[in-house]
C-alpha cells in the first residue's frame, strides 16, 4: 500500500530524561523514525524536553522543540503547529501516556489531529489491565490468575484465595515502578501501597506468580494489511520474576524446540493482529519447563528497549520500518535495509548467539537494595555477539566495565556457602558470578538449578567454562588450548590471571602465534544473502568478512553501558564525532557495545564494530583496520581509561596526547601545571596512606573534600568536616595505597560554574559558560544549570575565560576540555579540569548553535578553529535563559540515600528555556517530573548549621501562603522569628509524626538537609526515602529550594495585607 | 575425532566428527532456520544431501519422541558449529549424537558453517564428503567429481505398500513422494480418511480407491526423474480435487506442461515470505527445494501462478485454471518453521467439499 497522501505533518514525542526503565534506546528509536519519515517526505515536529538526544539536533526533525513532556505543553505545540496526526510509539511510556492524555483531554480531537501507529483503543487494551485480560480471554490466550485492585482490603481478599507468593504490577507505569513480588502479608502492604500510589489511575494488578517459567520474548511487526512477522526472540537467562530489563537475555531461544517457538510466536503474531498495531510490538510470556502450558505476561504495543536489543542483535531496524509503516507502507514494499536486496516482511534468521546484560547502579549506590524483582533497577545494558554462547557471555561480561573480565567474584572468599546460596536463590545483580563460584565450590548445576529455577542449559555452559579454566591453567601457551579458550571468549586478562603472567605477555605470545580472531558480519539472513552492512563482530573462526578500505580510517571509541555519571551525552558527543569524520573525508569507525544507542546504529558509522570496550577487543580491531589514530576524548571515562593503553601498543591517540591527559588528571603533575599558570585552585595534596591523608587535612583545614584520583561521576568523593569522619572515609569508602592515592582538598563554599571549551592548541572557543544553582558540594552533574550565568560579574566572567584560554592552551589540549570552577569572594578557583567531552556538551551546543563535537574532531583532525571560521574568547550570550535540570530514578532504588552530594545521582536531565529564569527554571521542573503548586504544605527539617538560612526561606513560603510545617527543634526556630509553623513529631513519637504526615500526603514538598553519617537507620534518611515512596518533592539542598520558590513566587501574587494605619500615617506624615 | 568436509571446489573444512562414523558424499546445502533440526533431519527431503545449520548452536533441546517427520532419516550428513553435548528440555529422550550415531549419519561440527554457507551462495550447492583426516583431498575431489548424484531418491524414500490412516471423513489419497509425517497429521486433524500411496501408483490404482481429494506430497530431488508421477497427476487433473506440496508443486507444474529448473542454491528455511498475488498477503513459510517451478513456462498452460516468493520473485503458488487443483511450493504443514499458512488444508478440504456438492448438483441433474 502507498504512504499516505492525507498527511503531511507529524508530532513525534520523544521519551523525556533518561531515567531507569526508560534509556537512550528512545533516543535510537526517535532519532530513526525521525529520519524514515523526512525520507518519505513527511514534516516532522519532535518534541523532547531531553537535550542530550540525537533527536533533538535540529537536522533530525524540520521543527524541534525541547519542552517539558506535559499535556500543558504539549497542548500548546499542538495548538501552534496543528500537525496532521501524532506518532506516540517511539518514546516510550512517556510518549505513550501522553497521547492518551492528549486524546482524553481532547487535544486531539479539536485540532483534527490522528494517532498513527498504535490507536488509542489498542492503547487502552494492552495498558489496561482488564480490558487486556479480556482481549486475552476473548483470543483463547492464558494469562496468569489475576485481580484487579484498588486497595489493600481487595489485595488481601485476593491473596486469600490464590495464597501467596503474587506479584503486584501497578498500572500505567514504566518499569514497573512501585511493583514486586509478595511472599507474606508485610510485603503485601508495603508493595500494594506504593503500588497505587504510583499509578496514575490508582490500580495495580495482582497476579498468581508464575516464578520459575521460562521468560520468552517475542518481537512482532506488523502493517496496515495485516502482514506480521517475528523480527526476534528472546530468552531470558533469569526466569520469571526479574523483570526482563534486569535479566541477562540471549538472542535467539536456546532451549525452545521448534514447537515451543511456532506455538509462542502463534500467540505473539494473534495479539499484535488483534491489537490492530501498525508498527512493532513486544510481547513477553512464560512457558512452563515442563509442559506445553504458557502465559501471556505483557504486551507493549510500541517500541521498546526489547526492540532496541532486537534490532541491534539481528541487525533489523525495528524502529525506521514502524515509522514508515505507520504512514501506510507496508513490509512487503519495503526493502530490508540491512541487505539492501531482499524485503523487509521476513523474519531475520541469526547465525550467532546475542548475549545482554544489565548495567545496574550499585556500584555507586552500595547501600541500595540490590535483589531483583519485577521493578527495573539497572539504567543500561551492554550487547555481546559471538559464534557461541560461551563467547558471547564473556564478551559481554567484560564490556559491562564493572571491574570484573570474568565469571568471578571481587571478593569470593569473603562469601560463605550460605550467602551463596541465598544469593543464588534470591536474584541479584551479581547472580551469574556467585553461579560460577558456587560450580568451582562443587555445588551441582542440579543443585543449582532446584536453587534459581535457571535452566539446565545455561548452567552446563557455566560449568563446562568453569571446567576448562582448570585445563587452561595447565597448558599455559599452548596454542589449540589457547585457540579453544578464545573460541569460548576467554579475554587476554583471564588467561593472563590463569598462567600467571601479565596480560601483554599473552597478547604478544597470540599475535606472534597468529591466534587472531576474524570479524563476521550482522546481516539478517545467516548469510544467505548478499548485503553490504559494516556491522561486523568478532570470533575465532577461519573467514574474515571485514574489508578494509584504501580510505584512510579514524576509529572512535563509545562510551559503553548507560550508567550514572556516564550516560546518553557521551553517546550524542560520539555520534557528532563520527558524522565529522566522515565529513572530513575519512573512513569513520565506531566500536561501542551498547545496544540503546544511536551510536551502534549501523547506519551512522562506515563501520560498526559491536564489541568490548577492552585493550584487547580494541586492539583486535586496530590491527586489523590500521587507523590513521583512535579518538578517545568523546566516549567518556571509558575511552579515555584506554588511552595509555593504546599508545603502548603504539596506537596514535588524535587529540590530546596521553601526556597531557594524564597531565590534568594526575593531582601532581596538574597542580605544577596550574602555579605555572598562576591559576589558583583550593588548597590541596595527594594522599597516599591514611596517615598522610590526616595530616594533609589537618594542614589544609576542614571541611575537605575527599576523593580517589581517577573518578567517575564523583564515584565516592565526599565532604568530611571532621577528622573522625575522615577516617571513617580512609577506611570504608576507598583502598588508599601509592598506586591509587586519594585526593584531599579544601572545600570551598561557594558558586559553582561550569565551562565547556575547544582548543587546538592556540585559538580556544567558549560555547558558554554555566552556573550551578546549588552551591560547590552538590556534584555538577546533579546541579540545575544555568546559561547564561544570572549572578556573575563581568569581572568574574572575564577571569573565567582567561583562565579556561590559558589552561586550554597551557594543558596543550586539542579537542574538548571541560573545567568546573569555584567562586568564592569573587576569586574563581578552579575544581577540575576534563580533557575529554563532558556531559554538557550537548546541552551547550544546543542552546549556542555550535556543533561543539563536531567542531572539536576537525580540530584533531588538524583543521585550526580559525580555518573554521572561530576565534578564540566566549561566544556571544544568547537570549533567553537556559536551564538543565537534573532527573533522578530513586523511587526505583530502594534504601538508596537521596541527599545530594559530591557523588552523582542522577540518571538523566532535562532542559528547561524561556524568557526569563524563573520561567525556565519553572519549565525544567516541570519536565524533570517535580509537581509545583501554587499553595500547599511544605515540611521542613533541617540540620542547626542550616536553621539560619532556612528561616528565610520559611518566611518566603509563608508569604506566599504555604503553610508550613516543622519537627520541633526546627519549629520552634522558626517560631522565635515569629513565622507561623505547625510542629509534627519525630519519627516514633507519640500521636501524628512526620511520617505520617508525608504518607498521608499532607505535605506538598519536604525540606530536609543531612545532618551527618551516611547511616541509613538516620531518621533524616527515613524522612527522605518515605517522601520518595510516597511521590512528595524532596530537597536537600537549600539551593534547590530557593530556585522553587522563586518559581512559585513568580507565578503566584502576593497576599499581603494593607499596612495597618499607625504606619501609614507616619509615612505621610515623614 | 577430527574429520574433514571436502568440497569439489577444492575447499577442505576440518572439525569434530560425531554421531556415525562412516564416510558420506552428498550435496552439500544449507538451512537457516534456528529451531526444527529435529524435523530437518527427518525431512525425506533431505534425501542423499549433507546439510549445514546456519544458526551455530543445534542439539539444544535434544531429540524427542515426537517432532520426527519420518521413521527414517534421509539425510546423509549434518554438518554445524556446535554439537550440544548437554540438550534442555522436557521432551529431550536423546542427544543428538546419540540419535546419529543410531541412525548411522555423520556429523560434524565445530565447522565456520557461516563460511561453508557462503561457499554455497556464491557457488551454488556442491558436491561434497565427510570423511576422516587419512583422506586425501585430491582424490576425494577427483572421485566426487566423476560420480553423478543420484537420481533415484522418491524411490529410496517413498513407502513400498499403501497402507491406511483412517478416519471419518473425506478420504484422501496421499501420494508419498517422501512424505513429511507433517502432512499427514494435518489432514488427519481434519478427519481425513486418508490412504497413503507409493509414489509410482497408477492414476487408475487411485482412483479405484474413490478419493474426495488428492494430495501430493513433498519430496526429494529432482521432479523430472519422477515420470511415472507426472503422468499420474496428468490423468487425475479435472477427476478429484488436487493439492500438492514442494516436490507435489513440481510434479503438478510438469504435468500441466510447465517446466521446472534447479536453482542456484534454493530455498531451504523457515523464514521466507511468500506472496499471495490474489489478497496481496504475505506469509512466512518454511521452505525446502532446490528446484523451481521455470517463470516463463507457465504461460500457455491451464496454469495461474497464486504465490511468488516475495525475495526472488519465483514461483511458489500455483492452481489450475479449469480444475480444481492447487500447489504451493513451500510447506503449509510447516514442522518446523511458521504455521502461517497452515489455512491452505482448509482450503482443500473446502475444495473437496464444494466439488461434492457440484457432484450431488450433476448427478441429479
Amino acid at each position: 500500500m502507498p504512504k499516505r497522501k492525507d498527511v503531511n505533518s507529524i508530532l513525534v514525542i520523544g521519551s523525556g530524561p533518561i531515567i531507569i526503565g526508560q534509556a537512550a534506546e528512545f533516543d535510537y528509536a526517535g532519532t530513526q523514525a525521525c529520519i524514515a519519515l523526512r525520507e518519505e517526505g513527511y514534516k516532522v515536529i519532535l518534541v523532547n524536553s531531553n537535550p542530550a538526544t540525537i533527536m533533538t539536533d535540529t537536522e533530525i526533525a524540520d521543527v524541534v522543540y525541547i519542552e517539558p513532556l506535559t499535556l500543558e505543553f504539549v497542548a500548546r505545540i499542538i495548538r501552534k503547529e496543528r500537525p496532521d496526526a501524532i506518532l506516540p510509539t517511539l518514546g516510550g511510556q512517556t510518549g505513550l501516556n501522553l497521547a492518551v492524555e492528549l486524546a482524553k483531554a481532547g487535544v486531539l480531537e479539536e485540532c483534527g489531529v490522528e494517532i498513527l501507529g498504535t490507536k488509542l483503543e489498542a492503547i487502552n487494551q494492552a495498558e489496561d489491565r482488564e480490558l487486556f485480560r479480556n482481549l486475552m480471554n476473548e483470543l483463547g490466550q492464558p494469562v496468569p490468575e489475576s485481580e484487579i485492585i484498588h486497595s489493600l482490603e481487595e489485595a488481601y481478599a485476593f491473596v486469600e484465595e490464590i495464597g501467596y507468593p503474587v506479584i503486584v504490577r501497578p498500572a500505567f507505569t514504566m518499569g514497573g515502578t512501585g511493583g514486586g513480588i509478595c511472599s507474606n502479608e508485610k510485603e503485601l502492604i508495603e508493595i500494594v501501597t506504593s503500588g497505587i500510589k504510583n499509578s496514575p489511575v490508582g490500580q495495580c494488578l495482582l497476579e498468581k506468580s508464575i516464578a520459575g517459567f521460562k521468560e520468552i520474548e517475542y518481537e512482532v511487526m506488523r502493517d496496515s494489511n495485516d502482514n506480521a512477522i517475528v523480527v526476534c526472540n528472546m530468552e531470558n537467562f533469569d526466569p520469571v520474576g526479574v523483570h526482563t530489563g534486569d535479566s541477562i537475555v540471549v538472542a535467539p531461544s536456546q532451549t525452545l524446540s521448534d514447537r515451543e517457538y511456532q506455538l509462542l510466536r502463534n500467540a505473539s503474531l494473534k495479539i499484535i493482529r488483534a491489537l490492530k498495531i501498525e508498527g512493532g510490538c513486544n510481547v513477553q510470556l512464560a512457558l512452563d519447563p515442563d509442559s506445553f502450558n504458557y502465559y501471556v505476561i505483557e504486551v507493549n504495543p510500541r517500541v521498546s528497549r526489547s526492540s532496541a536489543l532486537a534490532s541491534k542483535a539481528t541487525g533489523y531496524p525495528i524502529a525506521k520500518l514502524a515509522a514508515k509503516i505507520a504512514v501506510g507502507l507496508t513490509l512487503d514494499e519495503m526493502l530490508n535495509p540491512v541487505t539492501g536486496k531482499t524485503y523487509a516482511c521476513f523474519e531475520p534468521a541469526l547465525d550467532y548467539v546475542v548475549t545482554k546484560i544489565p548495567r545496574w547502579p550499585f556500584d555507586k549506590f552500595e547501600s541500595a537494595n540490590r535483589t531483583l524483582g519485577t521493578q527495573m533497577k539497572a539504567t543500561g545494558e551492554v550487547m555481546a555477539i559471538g559464534r557461541t554462547f560461551e563467547e558471547s557471555l564473556l564478551k559481554a561480561i567484560r564490556s559491562l566495565e564493572a571491574d570484573v573480565i570474568h565469571l568471578s567474584l571481587k571478593n569470593e572468599q569473603e562469601i560463605d556457602d550460605r550467602l551463596l546460596e541465598k544469593r543464588i536463590r534470591k536474584a541479584g545483580d551479581e547472580r551469574l558470578f556467585y553461579l560460577a563460584e558456587a560450580i568451582r565450590r562443587g555445588v551441582t548445576i542440579q543443585t543449582l538449578h532446584d536453587w534459581s529455577k535457571i535452566d539446565l542449559f545455561f548452567l552446563y555452559k557455566l560449568e563446562r567454562l568453569i571446567a576448562f579454566e582448570q585445563e587452561l591453567a595447565d597448558k599455559p601457551f599452548e596454542l589449540e588450548t589457547a585457540r579453544a579458550a578464545k573460541q569460548k571468549g576467554f579475554s587476554d586478562k583471564t588467561l593472563a590471571n590463569l598462567w600467571r603472567v601479565e596480560e601483554k605477555q599473552v597478547y604478544k605470545w597470540r599475535l606472534e602465534q597468529g591466534l587472531i580472531p576474524v570479524f563476521k558480519t550482522v546481516d539478517t539472513c545467516a548469510a544467505e544473502f548478499e548485503s553490504e552492512t559494516p556491522y561486523f563482530y568478532s570470533t575465532y573462526e577461519e573467514e574474515n568478512e571485514s574489508v578494509v578500505s584504501d580510505k584512510p580510517s579514524v576509529i572512535v571509541l563509545g562510551s559503553g553501558p548507560i550508567r550514572i555519571g556516564q550516560g546518553i551525552e557521551f553517546d550524542y558527543a560520539t555520534v557528532h564525532s563520527v558524522k565529522a569524520i566522515k565529513e572530513a573525508g575519512y573512513e569513520a569507525i565506531i566500536v561501542n557495545n551498547n545496544p540503546e544507542t544511536v551510536s551502534t546504529d549501523f547506519s551512522i558509522s562506515d563501520k560498526l564494530y559491536f564489541e568490548p570496550l577492552t585493550i584487547e577487543d580494541v586492539m583486535n580491531i586496530i590491527n586489523l583496520e590500521k587507523p590513521i589514530g583512535a579518538v578517545v576524548q568523546f566516549g567518556g571515562q571509558t575511552a579515555i581509561n584506554l588511552a595509555s593503553k593504546l599508545v603502548e601498543r603504539g596506537v596514535k591517540i588524535l587529540g590530546t596526547s596521553l601526556e597531557d591527559l594524564d597531565r590534568a588528571e594526575d593531582r601532581d603533575k596538574f597542580e605544577q601545571a596550574l602555579s605555572g599558570l598562576k591559576i589558583p585552585l583550593p588548597k590541596g595534596n595527594t594522599a597516599k596512606s591514611v596517615t598522610e591523608a590526616a595530616l594533609i587535612a589537618a594542614e589544609i583545614g576542614y571541611p575537605v573534600l575527599v576523593r580517589p584520583s581517577y573518578v567517575l561521576g564523583g564515584r565516592a568523593m565526599e565532604i568530611v568536616y571532621k577528622e573522625e569522619e575522615l577516617l571513617h572515609y580512609m577506611k570504608n569508602a576507598v583502598k588508599v595505597n601509592p598506586e591509587y592515592p586519594v585526593l584531599i582538598d579544601r572545600y570551598l563554599t561557594g558558586k559553582e560554574v561550569e565551562v565547556d571549551a575547544i582548543s587546538d592548541g592556540e585559538t580556544v572557543l567558549i560555547p558558554g559558560i554555566m552556573e550551578h544553582i546549588e552551591r560547590a558540594g552538590v556534584h555538577s552533574g546533579d546541579s540545575i544549570g544555568v546559561y547564561p550565568p544570572q549572578s556573575l560579574s563581568e569581572e568574574v566572567k572575564k577571569k573565567l575565560v582567561s583562565y579556561t584560554v590559558e589552561l586550554a592552551r597551557g594543558l596543550n589540549i586539542v579537542g574538548l576540555l571541560n573545567i568546573q570552577y569555584v567562586i568564592a569572594n569573587e576569586e574563581v578557583y578552579v575544581l577540575e579540569v576534563n580533557p575529554r567531552s563532558s556531559r554538557t556538551v550537548p546541552f551547550l551546543s544546543k542552546i549556542t548553535n555550535v556543533p561543539m563535537a563536531k567542531i572539536a574532531t576537525k580540530v584533531i583532525l588538524g583543521q585550526s578553529l580559525k580555518a573554521q571560521g572561530y576565534e578564540s574568547g566566549l561566544v556571544p550570550e544568547q537570549d533567553g535563559v537556559f536551564v538543565k535540570v537534573p532527573v533522578f530514578s530513586f523511587e526505583k532504588l530502594r534504601r538508596v540515600d537521596i541527599t545530594l552530594g559530591p557523588e552523582m545521582k542522577s540518571t538523566g536531565e532535562v532542559m528547561g528555556k524561556d524568557t526569563t529564569l524563573e520561567k525556565a527554571l519553572y519549565k525544567g521542573m516541570i519536565a524533570a517530573g517535580m509537581k509545583i503548586r501554587e499553595f500547599g504544605t511544605v515540611l521542613l527539617t533541617v540540620a542547626d548549621k542550616d536553621k539560619e538560612e532556612a528561616k528565610a526561606l520559611a518566611r518566603r513560603f509563608s508569604n506566599i501562603g504555604y503553610q508550613l510545617m516543622a519537627t520541633e527543634g526546627t519549629a520552634r526556630y522558626l517560631e522565635s522569628a515569629g513565622i507561623k509553623v505547625k510542629t509534627v513529631g519525630k519519627i516514633g513519637a507519640e500521636g501524628q509524626n512526620l511520617i505520617d504526615v508525608i504518607r498521608k500526603g499532607e505535605a506538598q514538598m519536604v525540606i530536609n538537609t543531612l545532618t551527618k553519617g551516611k547511616q541509613p537507620e538516620r531518621d533524616g534518611f527515613r524522612i527522605r526515602r518515605e517522601s520518595v515512596e510516597n511521590g512528595v518533592p524532596c530537597l536537600t539542598s537549600l539551593d534547590t529550594a530557593k530556585a522553587i520558590l522563586r518559581v512559585i513566587e513568580s507565578m503566584t501574587f502576593s497576599a499581603d495585607a494593607l499596612k495597618p494605619m499607625e504606619q501609614a500615617k507616619e509615612g505621610v506624615l515623614l | 575425532m577430527k574429520k574433514q568436509l571436502i568440497l569439489e571446489d577444492g575447499t577442505v573444512l576440518i572439525g569434530e566428527g560425531f554421531g556415525s562414523e562412516t564416510a558420506v558424499w552428498g550435496e552439500v546445502v544449507f538451512n537457516t532456520g534456528m529451531t526444527g533440526y529435529q524435523e530437518i533431519l527427518s525431512d525425506p527431503s533431505y534425501c542423499g544431501q549433507i546439510v549445514t545449520l546456519t544458526y551455530p548452536l543445534i542439539g539444544n533441546y535434544g531429540i524427542n519422541r515426537d517432532d520426527f517427520e519420518s521413521i527414517s532419516p534421509a539425510v546423509n550428513g549434518l554438518i554445524v558449529k556446535e554439537n550440544a553435548e548437554f540438550p534442555s528440555n522436557w521432551r529431550s529422550e536423546l542427544t543428538l549424537d546419540d540419535y546419529l550415531k543410531m541412525k548411522n549419519i555423520p556429523g560434524l561440527a565445530g565447522v565456520d558453517t557461516r563460511k561453508l554457507t557462503k561457499i554455497i551462495r556464491q557457488h551454488g550447492t556442491l558436491k561434497g564428503m565427510i570423511c576422516g583426516m587419512e583422506e586425501n583431498p585430491q582424490e576425494i575431489i577427483a572421485s566426487m567429481k566423476g560420480k553423478e548424484l543420484p537420481t533415484d531418491q522418491v524411490k529410496q524414500v517413498s513407502t513400498r505398500t499403501p497402507y491406511p490412516s483412517p478416519g471419518r471423513g473425506n478420504r484422501v489419497v496421499l501420494v508419498d513422494f517422501g512424505m513429511k509425517h507433517g502432512i499427514l497429521r494435518e489432514l488427519n486433524d481434519r478427519n481425513c480418511d486418508v490412504i497413503v500411496v507409493p509414489y509410482n501408483t497408477t492414476a487408475e490404482e487411485i482412483l479405484s480407491l474413490s478419493p474426495d481429494g488428492i494430495m501430493l506430497s513433498n519430496g526429494p530431488g529432482d521432479p523430472k526423474d519422477v515420470p511415472e508421477a507426472i503422468e499420474m497427476i496428468r490423468n487425475i487433473i479435472g477427476k478429484v480435487p488436487m493439492f500438492g506440496i514442494c516436490l507435489g508443486h513440481q510434479l503438478f507444474a510438469l504435468a500441466c506442461g510447465a517446466d521446472t529448473e534447479k536453482m542456484k542454491f534454493g530455498h531451504r528455511g523457515s523464514n521466507h515470505p511468500v506472496k499471495d498475488l490474489r489478497t496481496g498477503k504475505v506469509a512466512l513459510t518454511s521452505q525446502n527445494h532446490g528446484y523451481t517451478v521455470q517463470e516463463n513456462s507457465v504461460a500457455g498452460t491451464e496454469l495461474e501462478v497464486t504465490h511468488i516468493a516475495l525475495n526472488d520473485g519465483t514461483i511458489e503458488g500455483l492452481s489450475h485454471k479449469n480444475a480444481a487443483a492447487f500447489t504451493v511450493q513451500y510447506h503449509p504443514e510447516a514442522s518446523p518453521g511458521p504455521e502461517d499458512a497452515n489455512g491452505l488444508f482448509d482450503q482443500f478440504m473446502e475444495m473437496v467439499e464444494a466439488e461434492k456438492k457440484e457432484a450431488v448438483i450433476n448427478a441429479k441433474a
